[in-house]
């Protein structure tokens, strides 16, 4: 059985364009946060967190890239 | 109406739906009774329609069903064009998450390298105590020659030793002794001159620290100390 979409108007679509825009922005500046944080460590001799937030980051942005497909 | 007619005439509204030939939904809720209530919608709901904010009209026909790329990219009318341009932003916001992933990536790699580069000498005599009087500065370079440190002689038989990189961006500090600060120049940055603490001014870190050891009146380096905090 074949699933149809029901027909978004464009303000619709823009409303949850505007949601993926507000999610995706604080996931970015979560990446944000992490990248200074784990480079004051680093610089710091502290390499314990460099790799999970190396991890951290790229779902982040898994996680940006796969809202793209709503768009 | 009786109940196997209506079971026939339910029955054949669910096969057109499932064969896409249906134009209505299902007749239980399509009654003039049950509109705006849940589960009733539209009998177009699925279908194409025109949107009120689509405004202007494309001079070829053809171009509505199917418009080129450089149509749906640079609209006329303004929601449209509000749309592609927040579209558009997430795109970029993506994007930068990309550069933030890369960055990570980085820190990962130079890790990697830190980790396999040879260890620093384990012991190096750097001065003598009778070459720094108290009070006295001496310079000298470890763990390698591009590394310049600076040693301190507080009290009698008080050294410190740091890095001279300032941890804001890698400025020489100067050892203000008298005021018991090592002063940054390039932009007004202070460290604590007993313990290498950033104490005021742009620099995140304290500065690095070169253990040291005494044998005699020899003065040795036996090592860098990084700190995230004093």
């Amino acid at each position: 059985m074949t699933t149809r979409k029901p027909h978004l108007t464009r303000a619709q679509r823009t409303t949850i364009v505007n949601g993926i825009v507000c999610f995706v922005l604080v996931l970015v500046l979560l990446q944000l946060w992490l990248l200074t944080a784990t480079m004051n460590a680093f610089l710091g001799g502290d390499t314990s967190v460099v790799l999970p937030a190396l991890g951290a980051s790229l779902v982040c942005l898994a996680l940006s890239a796969g809202l793209l497909r709503y768009i | 109406m009786t109940g196997s007619k209506m079971d026939r005439g339910e029955l054949s509204d669910i096969q057109q739906e499932e064969e896409g030939t249906g134009g209505s939904i299902d007749v239980r809720l399509d009654e003039a009774a049950r509109r705006g209530l849940t589960g009733t919608a539209r009998a177009d709901v699925y279908e194409p329609t025109r949107d009120p904010d689509d405004i202007s009209r494309a001079p070829d026909p053809a171009d509505e069903l199917d418009p080129p790329r450089w149509r749906r990219d640079f609209p006329i009318d303004w929601p449209k064009d509000e749309f592609v341009a927040r579209r558009d932003f997430a795109k970029f916001l993506v994007l930068t998450s990309c550069a933030f992933a890369a960055g990570q990536g980085w820190i990962a790699a130079q890790h990697l390298v830190r980790h396999r580069r040879p260890a620093p000498p384990a012991r190096v005599k750097i001065a003598s105590m009778r070459d720094v009087p108290v009070g006295g500065v001496e310079t000298f370079s470890y763990p390698t020659d591009r590394d310049r440190c600076v040693l301190v002689r507080l009290a009698e038989g008080e050294l410190v030793a740091f890095n001279q990189a300032c941890t804001h961006l890698s400025c020489a500090v100067i050892p203000k002794v008298a005021e018991g600060v090592f002063l940054c120049p390039c932009h007004e940055g202070y460290f604590d001159l007993r313990t290498g603490k950033n104490i005021a001014g742009p620099p995140p870190r304290p500065l690095v620290r070169i253990l040291l050891e005494t044998e005699g009146d020899d003065v040795y380096a036996i090592g860098v100390e990084e700190r995230t905090v004093a």
